[in-house]
């Protein structure tokens, strides 16, 4: 209430009587919940990152409320960094990202360029910063994703044209705030010792989200979600071996959580494929097109290696 | 003489808003938008520099308008023209062209008459900025 007490004289006769603001209205209007819902729908697990990002859209919407009011507190920094183990969601959930902050219109145009080191950093002196501005550029109105952002800095050589690179991103993060938000993404300890290094870059970076690993539950709710999206079904007894499959997976090197199991689906699919090649000249229903047996899922290195190990 | 060339230049100067609308507006309809400028005023000098490559993957109008800024930094000075290039097949030409920067004194043309053979006058114009050479014209 005391909001609304102080709302300017100039702002009429609806503004200053002690109305309650529509909240719910603003809400509906903007469609975010549209953004959240599915994000809960197809984005499995990453409970603290979704909490998170509701908390963002909150501020914004409620900063959209008090702008009305005219209680403006300038434009909020919203450079987030996401952290996270390879194969979390950090560029699908970046996508969300510009897609909610463009319905809350903090983005013009809610479109996402994704850039590694080398779409930023030039190969001799003075070809860095004409690159970086073009991709700034080409990210304006949307969210620019640096992904393995740390890569940009590296201590070792002093003369690495990375520098110049961050010089120029730390400039238009603050002076054109308004016209793009940067997301920088990379694993959590590399990120850490990247911002350590680069304190001007840290203060700038207003949200940082951490990303944690999937429970074997979760990954496995993906694959399901994976599968249903390509149009596949798992027969009952290649469910429990893709569960098996998980547990084995999570322990040997190089897991990349979701990614791996992407990968493995796509080879899953491939065995699929040459098994109902096989056997050409028996008819093929719709359901053996569409259905993954065990022995797609068993034939998999990873049980092979474990078969190994027992001998 | 305030010259007149592309589209607006009979309007007053547009401000950075108005602009700003049109390069939305051509980025909407997918038209490709350089920055060109010159010193060199006369209507048949249709080579002008051009300034950076043509912003071909770009989606929203500030990153041309930050172009704009730093090329008129640079060329205070200078007429700087905005063009919009329609891609589509068949068309392949400029859709939109307009000056969005201008010298603060623009001297205008000299009539220039040549005696041909006979009693026969060529008539040509000659722009007075172009006798300093180029850089040094306004």
């Amino acid at each position: 209430m005391n909001a609304v007490t102080e709302t300017p004289p100039s702002a009429g006769p609806e503004g200053s009587a002690a109305a309650p603001l529509d909240l719910e209205a603003a809400y509906r209007d903007s469609q975010v919940g549209q953004v959240l819902d599915s994000l809960e729908r197809d984005l499995v697990g990453l409970a603290p990152v979704k909490r998170r990002i509701r908390d963002i859209a909150a501020l914004l919407l409620i900063d959209k409320l008090r702008s009305t009011l005219g209680l403006s507190a300038g434009a909020p920094a919203l450079h987030m960094s996401f952290t996270g183990n390879p194969g979390t969601g950090k560029t699908t959930v970046a996508m969300r990202m510009a897609e909610i902050l463009h319905r809350l219109g903090y983005v013009r145009k809610g479109h996402l360029v994704a850039v590694t080191r080398d779409d930023l950093v030039g190969q001799y002196i003075g070809h860095t910063a004409p690159k970086t501005r073009e991709v700034l550029k080409r990210a304006m109105g949307g969210v620019l994703f640096i992904d393995e952002a740390y890569y940009l800095y590296r201590p070792e050589n002093e003369r690495d044209y990375g520098q110049e690179a961050i010089e120029i991103l730390l400039q238009v993060m603050e002076n054109q705030r308004e016209d793009l938000v940067v997301i920088f993404a990379g694993y959590k300890q590399r990120m850490d010792t990247f911002f350590h290094s680069n304190p001007g870059l840290s203060s700038r970076v207003a949200h940082h989200i951490e990303f944690p690993d999937y429970s074997s539950d979760e990954l496995l709710a993906i694959a399901h979600l994976m599968l249903e999206q390509m149009h596949y079904r798992l027969s009952a007894d290649a469910d429990a071996a893709l569960r098996a499959y998980i547990e084995l997976r999570r322990d040997q090197p190089h897991f990349a959580n979701a990614r791996s199991i992407r990968n493995a689906l796509d080879r899953a699919r491939l065995r699929q494929a040459s098994r109902l090649f096989e056997r050409r000249g028996a008819p093929i229903t719709r359901e053996d097109l569409e259905t993954i047996e065990t022995a797609d899922i068993r034939a998999s290195r990873v049980f092979a290696e474990e078969g190994a190990h027992e001998h | 003489m305030r010259i007149t060339q592309g589209t607006f230049s009979f309007l007053p100067e547009l401000t950075d808003a108005q602009i700003r609308k049109q390069l939305e507006y051509s980025l909407a309809n997918g038209w490709a938008v350089s920055i060109e400028y010159t010193d060199d005023p006369h209507p048949r000098n249709s080579y002008w520099e051009m300034f950076g490559m043509p912003m071909f993957d770009i989606r929203d109008a500030a990153g041309i308008m930050a172009e704009i800024a730093s090329c008129r930094k640079i060329f205070p000075r200078h007429y700087i023209k905005v063009n919009a290039f329609d891609a589509t097949r068949g068309r392949e030409s400029l859709r939109l062209s307009f000056l969005v920067n201008r010298p603060p004194q623009e001297p205008g043309f000299a009539l220039v008459r040549e005696e041909g053979p006979g009693r026969a006058v060529r008539y040509t114009t000659r722009a007075y900025a172009c006798d300093r050479p180029e850089g040094e014209r306004y």
